[in-house]
């Protein structure tokens, strides 16, 4: 089988940065693989190490820029990628919708069998693609997997789908299907030296929307994001001030007060 | 084309707090848009949960009868049914794990767009969501273009809808589904030697411990301190701890007498699950930690220095 999995090259701010307009300063902004398409990487890879992946594709809606994150999932062994962009999708908030129409074209292109995708994407954490696509490509679903047993023969995926408060749901789930991985479902490797060289030489597929028979009024964003601000802290924990030797003596007259310790 | 569905949620036979909170929530955007609230409650003992939620801000309840536990295409087609029945025009649904796996496939049916884990609306002319971005180190405002929409809200993030309400009660019936996604059982995770949620006092160790070798200083503080040792979620996953440590949302919830929080920055899913601990410390490196909001005692220092010696005055 087929498998494609959604990667996205995320933003994170550092403890100080400045916001001008409506986003986060650019060069207080790191960029990285997004924490929850590394493990749906790895589940894809793995599906491809047990012999029931042919073919692992990754496939991101990102700037040029973006190349050097996806590297690092072909170095963790995805065959090659697609890598979709247009200027548009720098100028406003893109939307759900907007993000399908193009995973939908690319689907129709690679025509998988199974998708994964990141529960979430660690800047905008909007939780929604996946299901989202699943409903756009007539595929079943499954939301927060944090456990995946594929049945491939039997055509079905026996998921954990991990609820509040320490319950998971046991789900038997009809291939084809879009998973959203949730963190936890496996332990992603680091990329090998031999990974790292390999991927040099692997496919990224740089596509345009006109390559994906899209326009840009196609992916027209149904949001705009009109202000960003640092919420106003509701703090009003004593601080303990002091250096490590005073902080810790008064936190211990504290700890002690509340009868721990005290033996 | 004023009203607005709002959907509730319940698992193995209880309701879950949020279908109180999209009650309170409908009703502000039914109240901003002119129009009446409408309050879907599909699968399980839905008389009984209708009874239940039938509270003050509620016009109108619908309930469909299919099957026991939550199945994402059963809730899609009555949602379905019930957007074709009524003039909604705005669906107000969960952020829960459950409300994700439904929500989406929702909005996208019907052409809805979509604005997921908001913690705060107005609407003036038109809808605008607040939202966070960046791990709760910003929050945004998101402007919603057009008339109808489909909204997640974040759990807690509403007061839950009170007093008796009359609102009549309606059973619809849908087209039997064939899912393709069958629930086949639950699992409680998290059981073992260790019950954190029994423990008076918890160390509880996040990402700032930075190396599982470092866990050892956590370890040796919680048995200076007496206490019990517990984690968030990076932890856990990344297998330094097992699962039974792990306090937040998909964790347990715990409620000590005192809970010291070390290297954890805390994530709105961390603090779901302690926030209702009597006397919270934090000490964090970064001042701006969102964990300082809830704590009543913080140090801003390198938990590297800061522990040491805390251990040392327990000695």
């Amino acid at each position: 089988m087929k498998v494609l999995v959604t990667v996205k090259e995320v933003a994170s701010a550092g403890d100080d940065f400045t916001i001008e307009g409506t986003g986060i300063a650019e060069r207080d902004l790191e960029h990285d693989l997004n924490e929850w398409d590394d493990y749906a990487v790895e589940a894809a890879v793995q599906l491809a190490e047990a012999g029931i992946a042919d073919e692992v594709v990754g496939v991101t809606i990102g700037p040029e820029r973006a190349e050097e994150t996806i590297r690092m999932a072909l170095a963790k062994g995805v065959d090659r990628a697609v890598r979709i962009w247009d200027d548009t999708f720098a100028e406003g908030f893109v939307d759900v919708s907007s993000k399908v129409d193009v995973f939908e074209a690319v689907v129709a292109e690679e025509e998988p069998d199974l998708v994964l995708s990141g529960v979430q994407a660690a800047d905008d954490g909007f939780g929604a693609t996946g299901v989202a696509l699943a409903e756009r490509i007539g595929f079943e679903h499954a939301a927060v997997v944090n456990h995946l047993d594929l049945d491939a023969d039997a055509g079905v995926a026996h998921v954990h789908r991990e609820l509040e408060g320490g319950v998971e749901e046991l789900t038997e789930v009809d291939l084809p299907a879009v998973l959203t991985v949730q963190t936890g479902l496996n332990e992603p490797r680091y990329a090998s030296l031999r990974g790292i060289r390999q991927a040099q030489r692997k496919e990224i597929a740089a596509t345009t929307l006109a390559d994906l028979g899209l326009t840009a009024e196609d992916v027209e964003s149904a949001l705009t994001l009109t202000s960003m601000y640092e919420p106003e802290s509701e703090s009003d924990a004593e601080l303990i001030e002091g250096d490590a030797g005073e902080a810790a003596a008064r936190l211990a007259a504290v700890l002690r007060e509340k009868g721990v310790g005290a033996s | 084309m004023s009203d607005v569905l709002a959907v509730a949620e319940h698992r193995r036979g209880e309701l879950r707090d949020v279908s109180a909170e999209v009650i309170t929530a409908g009703r502000e955007l039914a109240d901003a848009l002119g129009g009446d609230l409408h309050l879907a409650v599909v699968a399980g003992d839905v008389d009984a949960f209708a009874d239940e939620l039938n509270r003050e801000g509620v016009d109108a309840i619908h309930t469909v009868a299919a099957g026991a536990e939550f199945d994402h295409n059963v809730y899609q087609a009555a949602i379905t049914a019930m957007l074709d029945d009524t003039d909604a025009a705005a669906v107000v649904m969960p952020n829960s794990v459950n409300g994700l796996d439904y929500a989406p496939a929702v909005a996208e049916e019907h052409d809805l767009p979509l604005v997921t884990d908001a913690i705060d609306f107005e609407y003036d002319d038109g809808l605008t969501v607040t939202r966070e971005m960046y791990g709760s180190k910003v929050e945004t405002t998101v402007a919603v273009d057009g008339d109808r929409y489909a909204l997640t809200i974040r759990e807690g993030e509403w007061e839950p809808a009170t007093g008796e309400g009359d609102a009549a009660v309606e059973s619809a019936a849908i087209d039997a589904v064939e899912s393709g996604a069958r629930v086949a059982g639950f699992e409680e995770v998290g059981g073992g030697d260790v019950d954190i949620a029994d423990a008076d006092v918890l160390v509880s160790v996040g990402r700032g411990i930075e190396d599982e070798d470092n866990l050892e200083l956590a370890e040796e503080l919680a048995e200076a301190l007496g206490a019990t040792l517990s984690a968030s979620r990076p932890i856990v996953d990344s297998g330094w701890l097992p699962k039974n440590r792990q306090v937040g949302q998909s964790g347990k919830v715990v409620t000590p007498d005192v809970y010291l929080a070390v290297g954890i920055s805390g994530a709105v899913q961390h603090v779901t699950g302690m926030k209702g601990s009597d006397t919270i410390i934090a000490i964090n490196n970064d001042p701006n930690a969102p964990i300082f909001d809830i704590a009543d005692y913080g140090i801003v220092g390198d938990l590297f220095d800061v522990v040491p010696a805390l251990i040392e005055e327990f000695e």
